[in-house]
């Protein structure tokens, strides 16, 4: 079922680049806005923009610490994107279970020296 | 009894046209480049337990075809079809893939990806790595997408197994 192509989902979110770098970053820890504006080289106006953006589809959260905005990764919003991917790699996890039955079987050949040809 | 299974196949998108598939094989990779290039071998793997493959055509030369079809369980039909554009043995094989039920208005260029499957070697264990070059993002999420009818349908199958169960 092809999913439906809206401006506000995790999905469009992710799709930026500079968007997967700043979760990147936010996979290894809560990080304040300097930090990520340093990691990412970008002006702080950038950064901000992608912010809001990933904040409004969940990906994100933050919270204020004195005077510093505190900028964490939201996992459960991006659960949808590894459920998409999950059932495309099954199909090959599943073609690959059943290459390793034939490869036991050309090895089991090989072994018993009658497996040179096809 | 041999041990069979080697891990899941991994997978991650490089870039936004690009899927990567990883999987380690318990076995030489002359023996998984024989898996994939032999029709009576590759009819006993790619249909990943959800049917049968009923076509199975290999030309293993620069500038061969190839042409698999599948019908799933349900009857659902699937055929890919391809041509051949480098052959190491044992090392590499690159070929283009065209799903056979392409919407209408995309054309084979369009929705065709270029496959590229390398073989390396560690104590008789084999890691394959499969990158899939779509020419699109669009059309590298359609192929992600028809993995999700895919599981959908495999979901479908279960229930209907619970569903008779509790009959």
């Amino acid at each position: 079922m092809a999913r439906a192509a809206t401006t506000a989902d995790a999905f469009n979110a992710v799709a930026e680049p500079r968007r997967r770098q700043i979760l990147d970053v936010l996979a290894g820890g809560e990080r304040p806005v300097n930090d990520l504006v340093r990691q990412l080289r970008l002006a702080q106006p950038q950064v901000s923009k992608h912010l809001r953006v990933l904040r409004e589809v969940g990906a994100v959260d933050v919270r204020e610490e004195g005077r510093q905005r505190l900028y964490r990764l939201n996992g459960e919003a991006l659960k949808p994107i590894h459920d998409w991917v999950k059932n495309y790699e099954r199909l090959w996890s599943d073609r690959f279970d059943q290459l390793d039955l034939v490869l036991d079987e050309l090895k089991q050949q090989e072994e018993e020296g009658d497996g040179s040809d096809d | 009894m041999a041990v069979t299974t080697s891990g899941t196949a991994v997978l991650t998108l490089p870039t936004d046209e690009q899927i990567l598939i990883t999987r380690e094989f318990d076995a030489p990779k002359h023996l998984v480049y024989r898996a994939m290039t032999t029709p009576e071998l590759v009819k006993r793997w790619w249909h990943a337990n959800r049917g049968e493959v009923t076509v199975c055509e290999i030309d293993p030369r620069v500038g061969g075809k190839w042409r698999y079809v599948a019908v799933a369980h349900d009857g659902m039909e699937v055929g890919f079809h391809g041509e051949y554009r480098e052959l190491v043995p044992d090392e590499r094989i690159v070929t283009t893939e065209v799903y056979e039920g392409l919407p209408e208005g995309v054309t084979e260029e369009q929705g065709s990806t270029l496959n590229t499957a390398t073989f390396t070697e560690a104590d008789g264990r084999t890691t394959l790595t499969l990158l899939i070059q779509a020419s699109s993002k669009a059309s590298r999420d359609a192929i992600i997408d028809s993995g999700m009818e895919a599981g959908l349908q495999d979901a479908l199958d279960l229930l209907e197994q619970v569903a008779v169960s509790l009959d």
